[in-house]
């Protein structure tokens, strides 16, 4: 999968956690999970958790203290399917 | 081991809100509470018309489903002890509760909570609550972190 894909792909991951949709639409690698699309620091557990099941992946520890912006999302989902 | 995880709770009189635990494992959590008469909110809730309120009823669903199972859960991790210079804070990061009858003074109140997971510190349960007759009074989803974790910007 390309970085584009798992972008796009993303945004249905984050919707059900961020009111604001706008942001929502246009993420590149710097958006913050927290700060740009607002999501409630709990509910990143709820991202790696949704995002494990739908790539059918395994999220440690250590690379889920990284996913804390798209960019780093991207790089932990695409490095964990290279692994597979 | 039920009494352990009671010692454990942070909470001081007025807002304590569990009296037994009758199930514990790691999977969820049974446990009740009766309604003081005399608790602090009655008085104005309503004045001469004492009902629980809502947000106690949350309290009571997550004092009892998330934070006695958390506790449990943690020093299972810990190999059955809390360090006691380890200050606890839950922190409840989100509810979704609906509610089905109301709960007056004296009740006793059950509370049932199932484990959906615990992970990277966050506990999330499915917790509903029963008076002693068997009625539902309220359930919803539970989430809250029962240990700090150093995810960052959070």
């Amino acid at each position: 999968m390309t970085r584009e894909e798992i972008l796009n792909e993303l945004k249905s991951v984050f919707a059900p956690y961020t009111t604001n949709k706008e942001m929502l639409a246009n993420i590149n690698d710097q958006t913050d999970l927290i700060t740009d699309l607002k999501i409630n620091s709990a509910n990143l557990v709820d991202i790696i958790i949704d995002a494990e099941a739908k790539y059918n992946i395994e999220i440690d520890y250590d690379s889920a203290d990284k996913m804390i912006n798209v960019g780093s999302c991207i790089d932990v989902i695409s490095e964990k399917l290279n692994q597979k | 081991m039920n009494q352990e995880v009671l010692n454990h709770l942070p909470y001081k009189s007025s807002f304590r809100f569990v009296d037994h635990i009758t199930e514990l494992s790691s999977d969820g959590v049974i446990g009740d509470y009766t309604l003081r008469k005399d608790s602090f909110f009655y008085r104005d809730h309503f004045e001469g018309n004492p009902v629980t309120p809502g947000v106690i009823i949350t309290e009571i669903m997550a004092q009892i489903g998330l934070v006695v199972l958390g506790i449990y859960l943690l020093m299972k991790d810990n190999e059955g002890s809390l360090t006691a210079d380890e200050p606890m804070f839950p922190l409840l990061t989100s509810t979704e509760v609906s509610f089905h009858k109301m709960v007056l003074p004296g009740q006793k109140v059950i509370v049932t909570s199932e484990k959906e997971y615990f992970r990277f510190g966050k506990l999330k349960c499915y917790v509903e609550m029963h008076d002693s007759a068997g009625d539902i009074v309220a359930k919803g989803m539970f989430s809250g972190i029962v240990k700090k974790v150093e995810l960052k910007n959070g």
